[in-house]
Formats: C-alpha cells, sequence, structure tokens
C-alpha cells in the first residue's frame, strides 16, 4: 500500500498536503480509489466556499459507486484540478498527483491534528480484518 | 456467515480478482480495470465464471404441459433440440418470481437455468406447482455443475481452439440454441449483447478449462464489467428492474408475455386484470454525472424512478434503464434528482450497444 510519508491523512481516506504558503491540496488515497475502482466522474466543490472541517463537500464517482469527499479542516477553497474534468481516471493512475481541490485552512495548525502515514496505514489495516 | 465458493474461487484470487459478497457468493467484480474489462468483451472476447447460477432439469412425460401452464412465455415456440427460451416466471398476482431461460432438450427433458439468487425460491415454486399439476414430473438441480461464459466478438473462436471437437459441434449452432458434448453442455447464449456461448461443465473440470482459455488469451472479466455490459445491451437483472412487486409488462417484458394464446398460465389473469400505467425506458445522462438505482425522474407526465443506472463505457456517458409513466415517449426530454441538482437526461429506446456498436445515438 502506496502512502507517502510527507502527507497528511483523514480515516475517511482524504490525503493532505500542507504546501509552503499554508495552503493545503487534498484528494483520495490509494487505498481509497483501491476499494472504488475505475473513476467516471468528479464533482469538486466551488471556489470561494467557505467549509468546516468534516463537511460532505466534493463526490468522486467510480463505475460502481459515489463517494463523498469531506473538508479535512475547516476553512475556504481556493482551487479545483479541472484537468478530472476530462480525465477522473487519472485519480487511478496517480491518485497521489490527482488532488481534487486546495483550501486555506482558518487555522494553520489545524493540520497538526490529521493523521500521520503511520496512523493513517493502522486505519487502513483496521478495515481489512 | 460464509460466503459460498465456485469451484474457479482459486483460479479469480490467483489472478488478482478482487472478490466480493454478491448474494451470498464469494465473486469476482474485477481483476483491474472493469472499464478495460468491458471494452476488452466488446471488441475481442473474455470469460465469466457464472457459476452461482443453477442448472434445473425437468424430465417427465408432461414436462412441456407443465410448463406451459409455469412459464409466462410459451415453450410451444421450442420444437428444434437444443433451441432455448428467455421467460419470466410469475406469481399468480403477476409479480416476478424470476426471469430464466428453458431450453428444449427432449420431448421428456427440459433443462432451466435460473438465477443465483432466487434458485432455491424458484425450485420450491417449481415443486409446489408440480405437486399440484405434475405430479409424476423429476425436477432436479445440479449445483455441481460449474458455468463459463465466453462472450465477445471472438468468443466462439476461442472457444473453438480451446475445447478440441467443440467446432464441428458448435459451428452451425444457431444464436439462443444449445448441444451437448460429453459432460459438458454448450450454448450460444450470454449476458453481454455480443455472441458467444455459454458452457456448463461439471465444477470438478471447470478449473482445468478455465486454464485452458487463459492460455488462449482469454481475459477473465468480473461481475462489475458483466453489469455495464448487460445494462448497455438493455437486458433485465432481476431484483433491479423487476422483482415480484413489478408487474413484467412494466419491465420491458412484454415482448416474453405471451398473451394471445388461449394458453393459461401463473399470473396471466392478474395481467390481464391490471393494465400497465408505466414502462420501462432507456435514459441517456446529458449533464455531467452519474445515475443510479432507485434516483427519482420527474417527467410531464409524473415521476418515475431508475432501476438501473451507470456509467457507458462504450458510450463514454452515464445511461440507465428507468420505469416511467406509460405516456411518457421517446425522446422526451427529462429531469433526474441527483444529490441536490436535477440533471437533464433523454429518452431513449433501448439497447444501448450491441456487437460492439453503439445503436443508439442522444
Amino acid at each position: 500500500m502506496n502512502i507517502p510519508s510527507e502527507l497528511k491523512y483523514t480515516p475517511s481516506h482524504e490525503w493532505i498536503r500542507v504546501e509552503a504558503d499554508g495552503s493545503i491540496t487534498i484528494g483520495i488515497t490509494q487505498h481509497a480509489q483501491e476499494l472504488l475502482g475505475d473513476m467516471v466522474y468528479v464533482e469538486a466543490p466551488a471556489v470561494g466556499r467557505s467549509l468546516n472541517a468534516g463537511e460532505e463537500c466534493a463526490v468522486v464517482e467510480s463505475v460502481k459507486a459515489a463517494a463523498d469527499v469531506y473538508a479535512p479542516v475547516s476553512g475556504t477553497v481556493t482551487a479545483i484540478n479541472s484537468a478530472l474534468d476530462s480525465s477522473p481516471e487519472a485519480i487511478n493512475s496517480a491518485p497521489y498527483d490527482a488532488w481534487i481541490f486546495k483550501m486555506q485552512p482558518a487555522d494553520a495548525n489545524a493540520v497538526n491534528a490529521l493523521l500521520d502515514a503511520a496512523a493513517y496505514q493502522a486505519v487502513v489495516d483496521s478495515e481489512a480484518h | 456467515m460464509t460466503l459460498k465458493q465456485t469451484p474457479l474461487n482459486a483460479a479469480h484470487r490467483a489472478m488478482g480478482a478482487k472478490m466480493v459478497d454478491f448474494g451470498g457468493w464469494d465473486m469476482p467484480v474485477n481483476y483491474g480495470s472493469q472499464i478495460d474489462e468491458h471494452h476488452q468483451v466488446r471488441n475481442d472476447c473474455g470469460m465469466f465464471d457464472v457459476s452461482h447460477m443453477r442448472v434445473v432439469d425437468m424430465r417427465g412425460n408432461d414436462v412441456r404441459t407443465f410448463l406451459q401452464g409455469l412459464l409466462a412465455n410459451n415453450v410451444s415456440k421450442l420444437h428444434l433440440t437444443g433451441k432455448a427460451l428467455y421467460s419470466a416466471m410469475l406469481r399468480p398476482d403477476g409479480g416476478v418470481i424470476d426471469d430464466l431461460i428453458v431450453y428444449f432438450m427432449r420431448e421428456d427433458w427440459f433443462r432451466i437455468v435460473v438465477n443465483a439468487g432466487t434458485a432455491d425460491k424458484d425450485i420450491a415454486w417449481m415443486r409446489a406447482q408440480a405437486a399440484i399439476h405434475a405430479p409424476k414430473l423429476d425436477i432436479t438441480d445440479h449445483p455441481e455443475l460449474a458455468m463459463i461464459a465466453v462472450q465477445g466478438p471472438n468468443a466462439r473462436a476461442k472457444v473453438w481452439e480451446a475445447l478440441p471437437g467443440s467446432q464441428a459441434l458448435t459451428e452451425s449452432l444457431i444464436p439462443f440454441s444449445a448441444v451437448e458434448m460429453g459432460e459438458m453442455f454448450i450454448a450460444r447464449t450470454g449476458y453481454t449483447g455480443e455472441d458467444g456461448f455459454e458452457i456448463m461443465l461439471p465444477a470438478k473440470a471447470a478449473p482445468f478449462f478455465w486454464g485452458i482459455l487463459a492460455e488462449k488469451g482469454v481475459k477473465p472479466i468480473g461481475l462489475g464489467a458483466r453489469d455495464t455490459l448487460r445494462l448497455e445491451a438493455g437486458m433485465n437483472l432481476y431484483g433491479q428492474d423487476m422483482d415480484e412487486t413489478v408487474n413484467p409488462l412494466e419491465a420491458g417484458l412484454a415482448w416474453t408475455i405471451d398473451l394471445i394464446s388461449p394458453r393459461d398460465f401463473v399470473g396471466k389473469a392478474a395481467l390481464l386484470a391490471n393494465p400497465p400505467t408505466q414502462k420501462l425506458i432507456g435514459l441517456i445522462l446529458q449533464d455531467r454525472g452519474v445515475l443510479r438505482g432507485h434516483q427519482v425522474v420527474h417527467t410531464a407526465h409524473g415521476t418515475g424512478e431508475i432501476t438501473s443506472g451507470s456509467f457507458s463505457p462504450t458510450l463514454n456517458q452515464s445511461i440507465a434503464l428507468a420505469r416511467v409513466p406509460k405516456e411518457v415517449a421517446i425522446g422526451d426530454s427529462v429531469q433526474v434528482a441527483i444529490r441536490d441538482k436535477m440533471l437533464t437526461a433523454k429518452v431513449v429506446k433501448y439497447p444501448f450497444a450491441r456487437n460492439g456498436k453503439v445503436v443508439v445515438h442522444s
């Protein structure tokens, strides 16, 4: 299982990369895309939308199922990856490159409370049982 | 609960299948990419393990008469040895107990293939009806038979390569008919909208035959692609497009129900007494998104519901089957409620794709 150590994670299978300017980039993990299978549609949140931590804000749909994506922390949407409109399958082939949206966190320290790679690995392991 | 396994369970795992609980069976949903598997079948061929389906043999002198009363389609159409007929089996109130394929083998032997999830209930119903109408009839199911479907434009040629002697026996087999070959039963049927065979064989022989097909380059296809292939082909799925609560005339099954001949069958009186007010139609989504079962369809004539919806790899758009008021017409524009949005879909006559080609356009 590919779980890059430089990223943060949520128990709901989002990955979060903290950028140099303090903004964060969000996608779904290798494990999540494997569970969902071939991705065919991504609905990203509107740029400028204000989100609370844990709020449903995007949807990824595979041939098989639709899954919600949750805001990892509170903040404002600053960008979306419109390349996924025409190639949602990028989430399958390169889940840690195919980001879905970016946020400016309301509290820069909030990301510190997210899971690190080891803790997320434990979440994945516990689901296997 | 322990999941039931087909004789090919170990083979699926060895081929990297992702296994899921499919109605109590441990079955492969895909072996990698479901979309690639779908295209593989439309463009070349692939093989499916459908051993969870059940074969039921009915033997006795009165089997034809019995089936004329049991099934909504008319087995009097069957005279050629091996010829198959698709039929619904109905409750007295017209609800669909199951859909099935019945093969005429001999005047005292018909073979029926039923769905996995309904097999036990089907056989109980068949036996209860036989107890009344044909007490001497022998009804024997064959859970020991495996079933492998090989489907796609190159499917027959691959089976001929894999199974010496099969070409001479099956090359002239007309669609929707079957022939016995030793302990195997080879039917030119399927659930994909492509040419090919469904092959029943003893469970102990199944892994070997599966392996030979793989050696000949036939790719394994999971139940995920099986569902998108049958949806594109406009074929009903029991439990989604119809069930015991659904009038088959509202499920696109009118073509299989013989209401013309004077023959009586279980459910006929109820169908005649309850003319359909809805019908099954095809939808192609015009906006971005994915149609799914149970989404509500808003039409100019009232609301309906999607019974099966998915992304169509062949059309590269989302498609669905939906039950809507019968006044809805082909070409109408309807609205489908998806989460907090209303998206536009166009009403089409299905099937959507067959024999590798898109056959309907939005």
